[in-house]
């Protein structure tokens, strides 16, 4: 953000905490005092008001990066983003644009509750006229909230607030990350995960253990949720004729139903077994630990899924 | 002015007298909002033929409104409305033709008929659209505004919406944003004492929506629609506060609609003597007896009327004569770029 915030004076951050309390996860710690206080925006409790202001200044050129502290409470900002941000172009016939940046953390966070650890990613990616990032990856991360900044459309980013700790390697060279590309984090023979943002680091753990067992993943990184790089997960899944998908969000409709779809459609006489979804458990998020951990996909579930798919296919061969 | 200057609620009368150029400016006015009501009339004709399809909400009777407030303005300036919003584009300068064709879903519409009666855009003019969510647009005019201050190119943005907005949530947070980052908008609240068939005692506790201003610390008027003149002036003070100070007004303005809430609707929720009482204000008709009394001259005001019917003439024609959108637009006119599915 600092980096696109220096090359072009129409971007801007507001949102709620961003800038003399440094962001309420840190993220943009010393932004304010960089920038002064007409580019980093403290914003008071109006989701709906905020995010509108931001379409607004878009469609006149500026090109906002509105946070919400959390995708939890963009639902109040929702008729916005759905009404006003995707729709702008269309509905003037391709006269206004809407280049803006939605972001903050989404999904679960550690047992807040039903409230506040929403998966919105489903509700937004049915939306065309949007574009869909989650990057996994802290080089994503970065290269894929640049390529969001220059985009001329709306595009929401979908951070994490529990891999906001990761830690990692970024080359001096990465500039954007081009959307729409996924990324190919572990080559395997036996089954294809597809998954994104945190639930990757699941499914490295899982395919882990399960290398221990002899059964080979590759593992599909979708970075990138709308668009959506098809190509790449029909490659895979012609290569291991399997296919899982692993995401935090209800299963009833959603990003893996998406994927599901496309594999049916696209690879159906390489596949060995029906795809499958490891998503969060039907319910509303529970408070209690334990329960929680239950609700959320975690590697058993995964490697279930898994063992389930390569099982089926072994027997018939 | 201070605050407590505009929170009075001036008198309501102009002098009757004014310099000759003022006699043209208002023939210009009187031209604008005849435009818009023929050209509405037409539109209801072509209506009930099938021509134009979905909903269509006609301004006829609150002309005044759009045409003296965009009076006030100069062109580099925004304007922002709500669905009911022919005559907020025609008083900004959007040709008839474009309207029309839009209307008729065609491709030489302002949209290229992909937006339809109650979403007109017109980049060339500034006109930043009739949006359809009753209150969804208000913060994005107030971040519009926030855009202007941002670059200081000293525009203004005029944003507007029904007294039915006042209850939703998207007015008082772009009411509230506004006020608190001191945004150069004037807020116009068009009365019109209706939210479709909800008279004004049945959608609000206190009728005067003027008075929300005080709530957020911001200068207010309040007046009832009867002088085109008049509301180029009221508007014209909030809209000097907004250029030269970067302050928000809220402006409440009477009017009222003399058709239905939408084209599907009889409008049996009102009598037909309130109807005719409120038809015998027409500020439209004030303006054209206006002229006349103080001498514009009656044929120089007919000329000026079949110039229009000319204009309302050529719109249709060319709206009819026109093609449909290709299909191909779809994909283009959703993203920037390649599609992103
Ligand atoms: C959020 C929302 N709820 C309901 C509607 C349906 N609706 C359209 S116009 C309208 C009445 C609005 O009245 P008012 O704001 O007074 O404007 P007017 O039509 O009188 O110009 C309603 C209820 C809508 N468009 N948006
Ligand atoms: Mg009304």
């Amino acid at each position: 953000m600092i980096e696109e915030m220096e090359r072009d004076e129409r971007v801007f951050l507001m949102g709620e905490e961003v800038g003399h309390y440094q962001g309420a996860y840190k993220v943009s710690e010393g932004m304010l005092e960089k920038f002064g206080e007409r580019r980093v925006v403290d914003t008071p409790i109006a989701e709906g008001g905020f995010a509108g202001v931001g379409v607004g200044a878009a469609m006149v050129g500026l090109r906002p990066i509105i946070e919400f502290m959390t995708w939890n409470f963009s639902a109040v900002a929702f008729d916005q983003i759905l009404n006003n941000a995707a729709k702008l172009r269309q509905m003037s016939g391709g006269q206004f644009n809407c280049p803006i940046v939605f972001r903050g953390p989404n999904a679960s966070a550690r047992q807040v509750g039903s409230q506040h650890s929403h998966a919105m990613e489903h509700f937004y990616a049915t939306i065309p006229g949007v574009k869909v990032v989650a990057p996994a990856f802290v080089d994503d991360a970065k290269g894929l909230m640049k390529a969001a900044i220059r985009d001329d459309n709306p595009v929401l980013v979908m951070e994490s607030e529990t891999l906001y700790s990761l830690k990692g390697e970024i080359a001096d060279d990465l500039d954007v990350v081009p959307m729409g590309k996924a990324r190919l984090v572990r080559e395997g023979a036996d089954c294809t995960i597809v998954s994104y943002s945190r639930m990757t680091h699941v499914a490295v753990e899982a395919a882990a253990a399960l290398e221990k067992e002899k059964i080979s993943v590759e593992i599909v990184d979708l970075r990138s949720l709308r668009p959506l790089d098809e190509d790449a997960i029909v490659a895979s899944v012609q290569k291991t004729h399997r296919c899982v998908v692993v995401h935090e969000g209800w299963p009833y409709g959603g990003v893996g139903a998406e994927v599901a779809d496309r594999v049916q459609r696209l690879a159906f006489d390489w596949l060995e077994a029906p795809v499958l979804r490891v998503a969060t458990l039907d319910v509303p998020m529970p408070y209690n630990a334990k329960l929680e951990q239950l609700c959320m996909p975690q590697p058993d579930r995964v490697i279930a899924a898994v063992k389930r798919v390569v099982n089926r296919g072994r027997g018939r061969g | 002015m201070s605050q407590s200057d505009t929170q009075q609620i001036p008198q309501q009368e102009s002098p009757l007298t004014r310099p000759s150029g003022q006699l043209d400016h208002l023939a210009d006015l009187y031209r604008q909002m005849l435009l818009i009501r023929r050209v509405e009339e037409e539109a209801a004709r072509a209506y009930a033929q099938g021509k134009i399809g979905g909903f269509l909400h006609l301004y006829i009777g609150q002309e005044a409104v759009a045409v003296g407030s965009i009076a006030a303005l100069k062109p580099e300036d925004y304007v922002v409305t709500t669905y009911r919003d022919h005559g907020v584009a025609l008083a900004k300068g959007m040709s008839a033709r474009a309207l029309m064709a839009e209307l008729f879903g065609k491709a030489t519409g302002c949209s290229k008929g992909l937006g339809g009666s109650m979403h007109m855009f017109d980049a060339q003019t500034n006109m930043l659209g009739g949006y359809g969510i009753v209150g969804g647009h208000i913060p994005l005019a107030a971040g519009v505004a926030f855009a202007s201050k941002y670059r200081a190119d000293g525009r203004v943005t005029l944003c507007y919406f029904g007294e039915g907005a006042v209850s939703i949530g998207g007015f008082h947070e772009g009411v509230s944003l506004a006020a608190l980052w001191k945004l150069p908008i004037v807020f116009i609240c068009e009365n019109n004492e209706y939210s479709m068939g909800t008279p004004l005692s049945r959608s609000m506790s206190v009728e005067d929506v003027s008075m929300k201003a005080l709530g957020y610390g911001i200068d207010r008027d309040r007046f009832f629609v009867e002088d085109v003149l008049d509301v180029e002036q009221r508007i014209g003070e909030a809209v000097q506060r907004a250029r030269e100070m970067s302050l928000p007004t809220l402006v409440e303005v009477r009017t009222y609609r003399f058709r239905g809430h939408s084209m599907s609707d009889p409008a049996k929720y009102r009598t037909q003597q309130e109807l005719e009482e409120r038809k015998k204000k027409d500020p439209l008709f004030r303006a054209r007896v206006k002229l006349v009394d103080e001498g514009y001259g009656e044929s120089r005001l007919k000329a000026l009327e079949e110039a229009i019917e000319a204009e309302v003439a050529d719109a249709v024609e060319f709206a009819n004569t026109s093609p449909e959108p290709d299909p191909s637009l779809l994909e283009s006119t959703t993203y920037d770029g390649p599609f992103a599915a």
